[in-house]
């Protein structure tokens, strides 16, 4: 079989079949379930066959091992175990390694899995029968539960085991079992249920059901407590002992059933878990990116001829003919539509590596942070989602490194252990948000600001008028770094400038909200496809340009007597705000008189306006984004070029080089 | 391999260029100017739908600026970093390996040129330096 043939295709499912047990991983970790070791296994099992297939035996023995040990917790036989768990994180970074040195033409033999295999070998060999004191107690212990019941032994609480079976003439099961929980609450804390309390809530349990719990009454209290509860036949108090437990490391499982309580009464703010809608497999074929491109860069084509014809027809004026136009313009505005969404992609892609990216930065810097994922369906441009990955890495690093607390701090300013970190993506208009906004600390204004003025980024006078969120963006000025608000984790020392320079290359813009001791919000907004645009195209002298409609506020005709100066520099009176001037003809060199009274188009870069002076103004138009090349990178103020109905190219001005 | 050139004139001199990096050659078209570019660079022309830059090689190998005439041309060359167009005064022709000699640059040769000359072709009643266009762009921003 000629392999190369399937490099592409093996390459792209592998890619999917990691994400998938990465995804199923975080799952398992967080509330276990058979379900997600099913689709592990699954994964695991077709890569191994895929990676054999195609003769990377590196690849094939470990997920062999991993299929082994999973086949064990599948089958009953093991309980899964938070070490196992760290195994299948590390098998999977591994794999990817593996993955991306075949990519580049390796063999992917790059990794040195042994620690990992034996990890895997030593589960599997281990024979001991499931956890001894089942019998006893439905309880097993993992290290976290451990700790906690060290801890509230340490202030002097008991650790009881509760066993409550209620009578069985019983209607409202789970409102009975709530009272119960009510009462518990009043003299402890609960630990853990047998069921898990959502169990519980939903009815799912017998009539009897296990709770772990602390108190510092005594079991009598405790029994008595629980008894007078209508319709409890029966309470047992036992005093629990995790030393039964055995050796931590061996019996530390995390059994399925059993999930941490957070909440001990079952009310509605617990932790809602993210609900994965369960996606409907349409009908898909893979296409090769290039033939899109090309499809779109002979619509492109299209649509210049298009606005040649029309503009044809108009000085014809044969109805016959303008109706035509007017038919092939609907048609072609359709078809516009369908073609820009052949490029669209959801951002699940991009958003899929971050679950296990923050849990290892918030492992890395001992931090506990919960990531909630909202809007992965949301779709953007190819192109944007090849690009974006890298700046939202860097920003919920930030977020992690700088915004979230260290778990202790957290607690003193009485914000839960757990740091909070939302990723959202959604669409308004023509354009798609991004937010990842975090409960931290906030970002220090003062800081920055004092920051700022030593840097002589910024003027007292000019700080006066500056919001916080205003003085909080200065975060992302060219070589603003503190180690107070610049994010270093990776030792890389790239500053946020970096992160906000990609983002405006993109079309997009970067704004912030921050308010301190509450968490800050990152809001990236992007253009929704990159290359068709609304533009006014505007003349200065003989030449044509641009300028796109998403940063224009209006256009206004001014005198030359309303010119005013201030600062030495020439501005007009905007609805009662000062408005600079720039001169089109000026900043671009261009030799030609201005009329007395003349256009300016007023644009604007988030709150701050300019208005640019030009000689005439053409009108509005779509215009088809086209790149200068790289020959003409970094041409100020120009950010790319179009070709008009005419055949001649126009530039775009990029009007944020104008402030 | 059979190598072969297009050969071209500026002002006085002839020069040719590989004809393998050699797309095209365009009859003069309007070009728009990109301001603040570098001198030499006379703009961008729409090439067939793609934006494709272009310099005058007179200004760019130091000879005087000429209006265009019924007889410029401009080669688009394919370069490491995309295609681009180059203003000549005249396309000759194309001539093969065996119609000339290839000799090295003379030492003497003026800098500025020598930079982006390859070596000089003689035939019998040929004579043409051969230009690296790969070269004539790159380093437009170092100097």
């Amino acid at each position: 079989m000629d392999v190369n043939e399937y490099l592409g295709l093996f390459l792209d499912e592998a890619q999917e079949h990691i994400q998938s047990v990465n995804t199923q991983l975080l799952k398992l970790e967080q509330s276990g379930g058979m379900d997600a070791v099913q689709e592990i296994f699954r994964s695991a099992h077709t890569l191994k066959g895929m990676a054999a297939t195609m003769g990377y035996e590196s690849v094939a023995n470990l997920t062999h091992e991993m299929e082994s040990a999973l086949d064990l917790v599948r089958g009953g036989k093991k309980a899964s175990n938070q070490l196992l768990l760290d195994t299948m994180f590390t098998a999977m970074e591994q794999i990817e390694e593996m993955i991306a040195d075949i990519e580049s033409g390796g063999r992917g033999a790059n990794v040195d899995v042994s620690a990992t295999v034996k990890a895997f070998q030593s589960f599997i060999g281990h024979d001991e029968p499931e956890a001894v004191e089942a019998a006893d107690s439905p309880f097993t212990v993992d290290l976290y539960t451990d700790s906690v019941i060290e801890q509230a032994k340490q202030t002097g609480f008991e650790a009881y085991r509760l066993h409550v079976k209620l009578s069985d003439a019983v209607v409202l099961k789970a409102a009975r079992a709530y009272m119960v929980f009510d009462r518990l609450q009043e003299l402890g804390e609960v630990v853990r249920t047998v069921p898990d309390t959502e169990a519980i809530e939903q009815e799912q349990f017998d009539l009897s059901f296990d709770v772990l719990f602390l108190s510092q009454e005594t079991a009598e209290v405790i029994e008595h407590a629980v008894s007078q509860v209508s319709e409890v036949d029966r309470v047992e108090v036992h005093l629990f002992t995790a030393e039964a437990v055995g050796e931590p490391e061996v019996a530390a499982s995390v059994e399925a059933p059993i999930a941490p309580v957070v909440n001990a009464v079952p009310t509605q703010n617990e932790v809602e878990e993210v609900k994965e809608q369960p996606v409907a497999q349409a009908k898909t074929i893979r296409v090769n990116l290039e033939r899109i491109d090309r499809l779109m860069n002979l619509f492109e084509e299209f649509i210049i001829d298009r606005g040649r014809l029309e503009r044809l027809a108009d000085e014809v004026g044969q109805p016959e003919l303008n109706e035509t136009v007017e038919k092939i313009k609907r048609g072609t505005n359709e078809l516009q539509s369908l073609v820009l969404t052949l490029r669209m992609m959801p951002i699940e892609q991009v958003f899929n590596r971050f679950p296990r990216m923050v849990r290892s930065v918030a492992k890395d810097i001992h931090k506990k942070v919960q990531l909630d994922i909202s809007g992965a369906e949301t779709e953007l441009d190819r192109t944007v989602i090849d690009e974006i990955g890298d700046p939202l890495v860097h920003l919920i690093r930030n977020a992690i490194d700088h915004g979230i607390e260290r778990p202790e701090v957290r607690v003193q300013s009485g914000k839960p252990e757990q740091g909070r970190l939302s990723l959202r993506a959604y669409h308004g208009g023509n354009r798609v948000f991004i937010e990842i906004e975090d409960d931290g600390a906030g970002i220090n204004v003062d800081k920055v600001r004092a920051k700022a003025f030593e840097r002589g980024v910024l003027t007292v006078e000019e700080a006066a008028n500056m919001t916080d969120n205003e003085l909080a963006m200065l975060i992302f000025a060219p070589g603003f770094s503190t180690a107070d608000v610049v994010t270093d984790l990776s030792g890389r020392g790239v500053g946020l400038d970096v992160v906000k320079n990609k983002i405006e290359s993109l079309g997009g813009v970067v704004s912030l909200e921050t308010s301190v001791g509450q968490g800050t919000k990152f809001q990236v907004s992007l253009p929704l496809t990159l290359s068709i645009i609304s533009a006014m195209l505007v003349m200065a002298g003989e030449e044509t340009y641009a300028i796109p409609l998403s940063s224009i506020l209006e256009t206004t005709l001014l005198d030359e007597a309303d010119i005013l100066t201030a600062h030495r520099e020439r501005v007009f009176d905007f609805r009662g705000q000062l408005v600079p001037l720039v001169y089109l003809k000026e900043m671009f060199g261009i030799d030609v008189e201005t009329k007395s009274q003349f256009p300016v188009v007023v644009v604007r870069k988030g709150n701050k306006l300019v208005g640019v002076v030009v000689n005439d103004l053409i009108g509005q138009q779509e215009i088809v984004m086209k790149p200068l090349g790289s020959y003409l990178e970094g041409i100020p103020a120009i950010s790319g070029a179009t070709i008009l109905g005419d055949g001649r190219v126009a530039l775009i001005v990029d009007s944020n080089d104008l402030f | 391999m059979e190598q072969k050139w297009v050969v071209f004139s500026l002002a006085d001199n002839t020069y040719g260029i590989d004809v393998q990096s050699v797309r095209s050659i365009e009859r003069m078209q309007p070009v728009t100017r990109v301001p603040n570019a570098p001198a030499h660079v006379k703009g961008v022309i729409n090439l067939r739908g793609v934006v494709t830059p272009v310099i005058d090689l007179r200004l760019r190998l130091g000879y005087e600026e000429l209006e265009a005439t019924d007889e410029t041309r401009i080669l688009i060359a394919s370069l490491n970093q995309g295609d681009a167009g180059f203003i000549v005064d005249r396309a000759n022709e194309v001539v093969e390996s065996d119609e000339v000699r290839i000799e090295p640059i003379p030492e003497s040769s003026q800098d500025m040129l020598a930079a982006h000359l390859t070596a000089i072709a003689k035939g019998e009643d040929k004579l043409f330096s051969l230009l690296d266009a790969n070269a004539l762009f790159e380093d437009q921003h170092a100097e």
